[in-house]
């Protein structure tokens, strides 16, 4: 028997650690993978309050689950995409770091 | 039994994650980020929703991940330097992630009779279950997705393709 709050409690360790290294991270490869993890930190709380809601209600409650389920649908679609325009931008600018990547700063 | 595999697994993610914030080569990073992903999907199994964890080692730790490592070893990416930048971020980051963290604790752990307590077993969300709520009351979405996927997989080859 594990209180749900754990959980909760868990993914927000797991985003606050995503947040400090997207913030951190200089690689840009780093920095796509730290949003990876705050979004499965969020999952995780989609999965502990769907189930809190079945408890709630008394029966199975599944409406938590099929959104984590679009996320990863959308997860996925963006890594691809992210993937490639970092892959774009390594050949233009011939650099991962996002310190020299400045174009658009004023 | 569950508190034992939630305490060992949740402390794989959490050191997981504090491992891919302290490396500073990407590829130690992204393998790191696997063992978190993995972890996470015991966790979903511990809240009974079996699909999501097979979904999620499929997904994350296979396709995802591979993606990472795969492009990682593709822009030969070294370690990372630390710039003037990075001081700034120092400065900023490690506060406001705290801060983040102490009020989601907060407000999480003062709730957690509300939320009650999770027992192995029970609402356990077979794929059959998902599955009927999914192609009966949310089939527009899905059917969306797989335009969103579409549109993906050809922005990502567009992207990455050489320049004539």
């Amino acid at each position: 028997m594990v209180p749900i709050a754990y959980y909760l409690v868990l993914s927000a360790i797991l985003f606050s650690i995503g947040v400090a290294a997207f913030l951190i991270k200089r690689n840009i490869i780093t920095v796509f993978m730290s949003i990876e993890l705050m979004l499965n930190a969020v999952n995780l709380t989609f999965v502990a309050f769907s189930r809190q809601w079945s408890q709630a209600t008394g029966h199975l409650q599944v409406s938590g689950q099929l959104f984590v389920f679009f996320v990863m649908v959308v997860a996925a679609a963006e890594a691809a995409v992210g993937l490639a325009i970092i892959i774009a931008v390594f050949r233009a600018r011939n650099t991962l770091n996002v310190d020299q990547i400045d174009l658009m700063k004023l | 039994m569950h508190l034992a595999l939630f305490i060992i697994f949740a402390g794989l993610c959490v050191a997981g994650a504090l491992n891919l914030l302290l490396q500073r080569h990407p590829i130690n990073s992204a393998l790191s980020l696997i063992v978190v992903m993995s972890s996470l999907s015991v966790l979903y199994l511990l809240l009974g929703a079996e699909f999501l964890a097979a979904a999620q080692v499929i997904v994350y730790s296979g396709a995802i991940m591979v993606l990472f490592t795969f492009v990682i070893m593709l822009l030969n990416a070294g370690r990372e330097e630390r710039t003037h930048g990075s001081k700034l971020a120092y400065i900023a980051g490690f506060p406001g992630a705290a801060a983040l963290l102490g009020l989601l604790a907060y407000i999480f752990l003062s709730q957690r009779t509300t939320f009650g307590n999770a027992r192995l077993g029970e609402y356990l969300a077979t794929t059959g279950d998902l599955s009927r709520v999914l192609f009966r009351d949310l089939l527009l979405p899905f059917e969306v997705t797989s335009v969103l996927i579409l549109i993906a997989i050809l922005g990502a080859v567009a992207l990455a393709r050489k320049e004539h």
